[in-house]
C-alpha cells in the first residue's frame, strides 16, 4: 500500500482551512508541523495514531458501547493532526473571552441583585424572568467574592468569512477540559520531535489554576480549606473528567450521599467521622443540587445545601442560577451587556440571532425555516435543534408549530459554515473535517484563559455535528507563534 | 478518608485477589491432569466447583463438571459474580469510583488486566493454551500488586488495600486446602503413593509454595503441608502470615496500638490472630482439619462483616440531625 499520509497533496477545497491557505500553501504558523508530517517515514504517523488509541484504552478513557452484552468499550476518537491557532489571533480571542465573561458575571450579579439592566430596559424583563434557568431562589444571593461563573467553556466557530464567532456560552457545568489535558499528554508522548519543533503554549497548569480558583472562594482565614469535587457518580458520562480533575488537584471526589449538613455546615462522612467541607466544585446541575430548594425528587444532591450556601458557610462553583446567562435567548443580548456594563465594543461577535418572541423576528424565522438553524433556549448537546436545510418538510412544520405555541423558548440563526482541519481518514489519507473550538476560562482572583482549548471534529464527511454523542472526535489545539514572533507568554 | 472510598478500595483489592486465586485453582487442576490417567483426571473438576461454594449455581447453568464447563464457569461466566472476568469487572468498577484515591498506574494496570481477560473471553486462546493464559492472568495480578506497593503511599489507603487482599488470600488458601484434603483423604490407601505426592505438590504449586516448602521441609508429608499452609509465619500465602499482616494493617488503618482494640473488628481479629498463634498442627489434625477450616472460614467472614460495620456502614443522617437540634 502506498503511503498517502502526506500533506503536500492535501486539498482544502472551498472551505476555510485552519492549516492551509490553499492547496500546497500551509499557513505560516502551521508550516513547521506540515514539514514534519511530510518528512516522516511511511507508516510512522499511522503507528503513532494507533499507539495513542491503545494508550487511551489502557487509561480507561472509554465509554460503554450501548447494548453490547459482552461489555465492549470504545474510546472517544482522537485525531493526531492538531488544530493550530496563530498566537496573534489567540491573543485577540483571549481578550474577547475575558471581556465576555466579565460582563456575563456582572449581568448575573445584577439580575439577581438590583436589576439595573432590566430597570433601564436594555434587556426585556420578561425574557430574563421568564427563563426556566432563572432561579428565584438566587435573588439577593451574594456568592463569595462576587463571582458567579468560575469555570466556563465557550464554544467558538470560524465561519467561511474567516471570522471567529461565539456560538454558545456554557456557564453551568462545562465539560471536556480533561480531554484537552490528556490529548496534549498523548501528543507529547507520541510525537516529541514534532512537538519540540513548534513552540506550543503549555496547558499543563490548568489543574493548578483550577485549584487556586477554588481556594480563592474559601473564607480567607482558613489556612487549608477543604475542597471537594461533587459528581453525580460513576454512571455520568463525564465521570472520568470529575475523577481526573479531583486527582490532579488532590481534592476529594464526593457524591451527594457522602455529604451531610450538620450545625449549619457541610460535612463529609469519613472513616474518622465527619469532616467539614469549605468549597464544592459541583458537577451536578442546579436542578439536582439540593432537593429542598430545587427538584424534590433528586437523589444526587445534598438536602439543605442551599441554606448553608446562602449563609456563606460553603462556596459553590459554579454558582447556582448562573445558567440564566447561557439561555440561548439571553445569549442574543451579550453585546448589549458588554456595552452596558463595560462601556466597550465586543471583541468577538455573536452569530446573528432572531428571537422568536419578537413578532418581526418570528415572522422572518417562520418564512425562512428552510435556511435557518432553530434552537431551543434551554437545551444543549445538539438536542432540541432543527437544521433547516437538512430537515424534511414534516420536521419543519413540527418546529413551526412549536415556535408558534411557545415563542419564548426558541431562537434561530443562519446556517454557519465551520472551518476545517486535515484529519486522518480510514488510516490512509488526509481529508478536511469541520471543527469547532471550546476554550476554558477560569474566573478567580484574575481571569485565566487556557491557551487553545478543546477542538471537536465532525469525523463524518461533510458533517457539521461535532458532539461526542453524534460521531464527533477531538484534536489537540496548539497556540503557536508565526515566524519571528514570540510564542510562549507563560512563564516556565 | 471517605467511608465510600474506603469500602471501594477494600473491595477492589479483594476482587483482584479473588481473580488471581481462581486462576490458581484452575491452573493447578490443569497441571495435575497432565500427569494422570484419564478417568482420575476428570474427577478433579468437580471438587473445583465445590471450592467456590457455588455448586448450586453451577449445576443450574451447566450440565457436567468437565474441563470446558468448569473453565468457562470460573473464568468467563459474566453472570457468576466470582468468575475471573466478573471479579475483575467488579474490581475495576470499584477502582473507577476511587480513581482519585489510587495511583494512575494502578488504574491503568487494572484496566489492561480487565481488557486482557475480556478480550480472551471472545477468543479461543484460553482453551487452546490454557496454561499460558492462566500464567498471564497471575502475572497481571502480580503486576497490579507490585505497582500498588510501589506507587501507593503507605497511608490508610494502602493499609486498607493490604487488609483486603490478605483476608481474601487467607480465605482462598483455606478453601483449596479444605477441598483437596476432602477429596484426597477418603482414599486413605493413597497416602504416601505417587499420586498422593503429586496431588499435594500440586496444591503447593497452586499457591506458589512448592519451592518454599521444599526449602523448609524437604519431604512431602500431609502434616507438614498443612502446617506450612496454615501456620507458617513467613510464607506470604499461608493463613497465619495473612492474618498477622492483615491485623497489623487494620491497626495501622484505625490508629489503634497493636495488641489493643477499640472496636469490634479489632477485637475479633485479635482473637483470631491469637488462636492461630497458639495452634498446634497435631491438635488441628486430630480434631479434624475440615472442622478447623470451617471455623476459620466463619471467623474470617465475621471479621469481614465487622470491618464493614465499623468503617464503611453509613450512619443514618437523622441520628445526627436529632442530636444537634
Amino acid at each position: 500500500m502506498s503511503d498517502s499520509l502526506r500533506l503536500d497533496a492535501y486539498d482544502p477545497e472551498d472551505f476555510y482551512d485552519e492549516l492551509f491557505e490553499s492547496s500546497g500553501r500551509p499557513r505560516p504558523e502551521a508550516a513547521p508541523l506540515v514539514d514534519q508530517i511530510n518528512s516522516l517515514e511511511p507508516g510512522d504517523l499511522r503507528m503513532r495514531q494507533a499507539a495513542i488509541e491503545q494508550a487511551l484504552m489502557r487509561m480507561g478513557i472509554t465509554f460503554a458501547v450501548y447494548g453490547d452484552a459482552r461489555g465492549a468499550e470504545k474510546i472517544w476518537p482522537f485525531d493526531i493532526v492538531p488544530r493550530i491557532v496563530a498566537a496573534k489571533e489567540w491573543n485577540r480571542i483571549e481578550r474577547g473571552l475575558k471581556q465576555r465573561i466579565r460582563s456575563l458575571n456582572l449581568f448575573i450579579a445584577d439580575i439577581y441583585g438590583d436589576q439595573q439592566i432590566l430597570n433601564d430596559e436594555v434587556i426585556p424583563r420578561t425574557l430574563v424572568e421568564g427563563a426556566t434557568s432563572f432561579r428565584t431562589q438566587c435573588r439577593h444571593l451574594r456568592p463569595p467574592r462576587g463571582i458567579w461563573c468560575h469555570i466556563t467553556g465557550t464554544d467558538l466557530i470560524r465561519h467561511s468569512d474567516g471570522e471567529i464567532y461565539v456560538l454558545e456560552d456554557n456557564l453551568r457545568c462545562p465539560s471536556g477540559v480533561s480531554y484537552v489535558l490528556q490529548n496534549r499528554m498523548m501528543m507529547k508522548r507520541s510525537f516529541p520531535q514534532v512537538f519540540a519543533a513548534s513552540q506550543v503554549r503549555p496547558v499543563y497548569d490548568y489543574s493548578g489554576r483550577l485549584l487556586k480558583t477554588l481556594q480563592y472562594l474559601a473564607p480567607s482565614q482558613l489556612a487549608d480549606p477543604k475542597i471537594v469535587v461533587l459528581t453525580p457518580g460513576v454512571w455520568n458520562s463525564a465521570y472520568y473528567e470529575h475523577s481526573f480533575l479531583a486527582q490532579q488537584m488532590g481534592a476529594e471526589l464526593v457524591e451527594g450521599r457522602d455529604l451531610v449538613i450538620r450545625d449549619g455546615f457541610v460535612f463529609m462522612r469519613t472513616t474518622d467521622g465527619f469532616q467539614r467541607v469549605d468549597v464544592i466544585y459541583r458537577r451536578i446541575d442546579d436542578d439536582f443540587l439540593d432537593p429542598e430548594s430545587f427538584r424534590p425528587d433528586s437523589l444526587l444532591g445534598v438536602p439543605g445545601l442551599m441554606n448553608v450556601y446562602r449563609e456563606g458557610r460553603v462556596a459553590l462553583a459554579n454558582a447556582p442560577g448562573n445558567g440564566v446567562a447561557d439561555d440561548k435567548v439571553i445569549y442574543a443580548f451579550v453585546a448589549e451587556m458588554i456595552r452596558y456594563y463595560l462601556n466597550e465594543e465586543p471583541v468577538l461577535p455573536n452569530v446573528p440571532t432572531w428571537i422568536c418572541q419578537r413578532e418581526d423576528d418570528r415572522r422572518y424565522v417562520l418564512e425562512h425555516l428552510h435556511e435557518l438553524v432553530v434552537k431551543a433556549a434551554n437545551e444543549s448537546g445538539g438536542y432540541g435543534m432543527l437544521i433547516g436545510p437538512h430537515a424534511t418538510g414534516e420536521e419543519r412544520a413540527e418546529f413551526a408549530e412549536k415556535i408558534r405555541r411557545d415563542p419564548r423558548e426558541y431562537i434561530a440563526q443562519p446556517t454557519m459554515s465551520l472551518s476545517r482541519v486535515p484529519t486522518m481518514v480510514d488510516d490512509s489519507r488526509f481529508e478536511g473535517r469541520h471543527v469547532d473550538l471550546r476554550p476554558y476560562i477560569l474566573y478567580g482572583e484574575e481571569i485565566f484563559v487556557l491557551p487553545g482549548g478543546l477542538t471537536r471534529v465532525a469525523l463524518k464527511k461533510g458533517s457539521l455535528v461535532v458532539n461526542s454523542s453524534q460521531g464527533g472526535g477531538s484534536k489537540d489545539t496548539w497556540v503557536v507563534a508565526g515566524p519571528g514572533e514570540q510564542s510562549v507568554s507563560d512563564s516556565k | 478518608m471517605l467511608s465510600r472510598v474506603a469500602e471501594s478500595i477494600y473491595w477492589m483489592s479483594r476482587y483482584v485477589e479473588r481473580a488471581e486465586n481462581t486462576a490458581r485453582f484452575v491452573d493447578v487442576t490443569l497441571n495435575m491432569l497432565l500427569d494422570q490417567p484419564n478417568a482420575t483426571a476428570q474427577k478433579q473438576w468437580h471438587p473445583l466447583v465445590r471450592t467456590t461454594g457455588d455448586s448450586d449455581y453451577f449445576f443450574r447453568h451447566y450440565e457436567r463438571p468437565n474441563a470446558e464447563n468448569v473453565i468457562q464457569f470460573l473464568t468467563f461466566d459474566r453472570n457468576y459474580p466470582n468468575s475471573i472476568l466478573a471479579s475483575l469487572w467488579a474490581a475495576r468498577e470499584n477502582a473507577r469510583s476511587v480513581r482519585e484515591s489510587i495511583s494512575s498506574e494502578m488504574w491503568e494496570q487494572l484496566n489492561s488486566y480487565y481488557h486482557f481477560v475480556r478480550n480472551a473471553a471472545d477468543g479461543d486462546r484460553a482453551m487452546s493454551s490454557p496454561s499460558d493464559f492462566f500464567h498471564d492472568v497471575k502475572q497481571h495480578s502480580h503486576l497490579f500488586n507490585g505497582i500498588t506497593d510501589a506507587t501507593l503511599s503507605r497511608g490508610r489507603g494502602w493499609h486498607l488495600f493490604n487488609l483486603g487482599r490478605l483476608l481474601e488470600r487467607a480465605d482462598k488458601t483455606s478453601r483449596i486446602l479444605d477441598v483437596k484434603y476432602f477429596t484426597l483423604l477418603p482414599d486413605i490407601h493413597n497416602v504416601g503413593s505417587p499420586i498422593d505426592d503429586l496431588q499435594w505438590s500440586a496444591v503447593l504449586r497452586s499457591v506458589s509454595g512448592f519451592e518454599a516448602y521444599r526449602k523448609r521441609y524437604h519431604g512431602i508429608t500431609l502434616e507438614r503441608i498443612v502446617e506450612f499452609l496454615v501456620l507458617d509465619r513467613s510464607f506470604p500465602r499461608s493463613i497465619q502470615h495473612c492474618v498477622i499482616h492483615a491485623d497489623d494493617s487494620l491497626h495501622a488503618f484505625s490508629g489503634t496500638p497493636r495488641q489493643a482494640f477499640t472496636n469490634e473488628a479489632e477485637r475479633r481479629f485479635g482473637r483470631l490472630r491469637s488462636e492461630l498463634a497458639y495452634s498446634d498442627i497435631k491438635e488441628i489434625i486430630e480434631n479434624g482439619l475440615h472442622e478447623f477450616i470451617d471455623i476459620l472460614q466463619s471467623r474470617l467472614n465475621e471479621v469481614g462483616d465487622t470491618i464493614f460495620q465499623t468503617f464503611f456502614a453509613m450512619q443514618p443522617v437523622d441520628f445526627f440531625q436529632s442530636q444537634t437540634q
